[in-house]
């Protein structure tokens, strides 16, 4: 599984990318989230409040009970502010 | 159509191609955002874009295809720069053109308000040699979700 950090979250995970290897049980963006925040202390100060993280699936928009897979692009993020 | 770029663009060149040759066109409505200081004049160093390359052009081109199926427009046109910008720099351009004005100025309305909150991007601000990311801003939610109704106002009349 291709992982991507962007804006904070990214400076708290200290990478911009990894590729990861969850198991077979985290099937969903919020399984996923709670598997990454005990992969380090960075990961866990990044994911330490879910409520104001966003989360695409393959580029687009996905909620925490979305599915996730081995082969998918997930990319976590903040509340964007563009414009 | 969508671009997103490290360069400037010529607003001029940019709005007068949207309606070239467009003879049903007798609107174009434009929105440009620019890099604004922040709140004692000369703070703001610069403001570094971050972006999501790839599903960007994704989310925009799809910003597009709603507009474009939801008022009667001839084109849109929605430019986002990245990087590092300076205050007074343009980021984005948005634009409509239609036969008619109300639907070029809802649509640009529209398309920004939906950016605002849609556009994978995000502002880190360089303020007195510190480097702070831009909050999301409520407002900015509450804008868009204006532009959230079940069923056109035209249909809901019938």
């Amino acid at each position: 599984m291709k992982l991507l950090y962007f804006a904070w979250l990214r400076d708290r995970v200290g990478m911009a990318e990894e590729t990861l290897h969850p198991p077979g049980d985290v099937a969903t963006v919020g399984q996923l989230i709670s598997w990454l925040r005990e992969q380090s202390s960075g990961h866990a100060v990044a994911f330490a409040d879910p409520a104001i993280v966003r989360c695409a699936v393959n580029q687009d928009y996905a909620k925490i009970d979305a599915a996730v897979g081995p082969d998918d692009e997930v990319a976590f993020f903040p509340p964007v502010t563009g414009g | 159509m969508i671009k997103v770029q490290a360069e400037d663009f010529d607003v001029g060149a940019e709005l007068a191609a949207l309606s070239q040759g467009r003879g049903e066109v007798g609107a174009v409505a434009s929105f440009i955002g620019l890099v604004r200081d922040v709140a004692d004049p000369g703070d703001l160093s610069a403001m570094i874009l971050e972006h999501y390359p790839g599903m960007t052009e994704r989310q925009l081109a799809g910003l597009e295809a709603q507009a474009l199926e939801r008022w009667p427009l001839d084109r849109v046109l929605i430019i986002h720069r990245h990087g590092r910008l300076l205050p007074g720099e343009r980021i984005v351009l948005c634009a409509a053109s239609s036969p008619h004005r109300e639907a070029a100025f809802e649509a640009c309305a529209f398309l920004m308000d939906w950016l605002k909150t849609k556009a994978p991007f995000w502002k880190l601000e360089e303020v007195g040699g510190q480097a702070n990311w831009v909050a999301a801003k409520q407002d900015d939610e509450d804008a868009a979700a204006r532009w959230q109704t079940d069923t056109p106002e035209t249909e809901k009349s019938e």
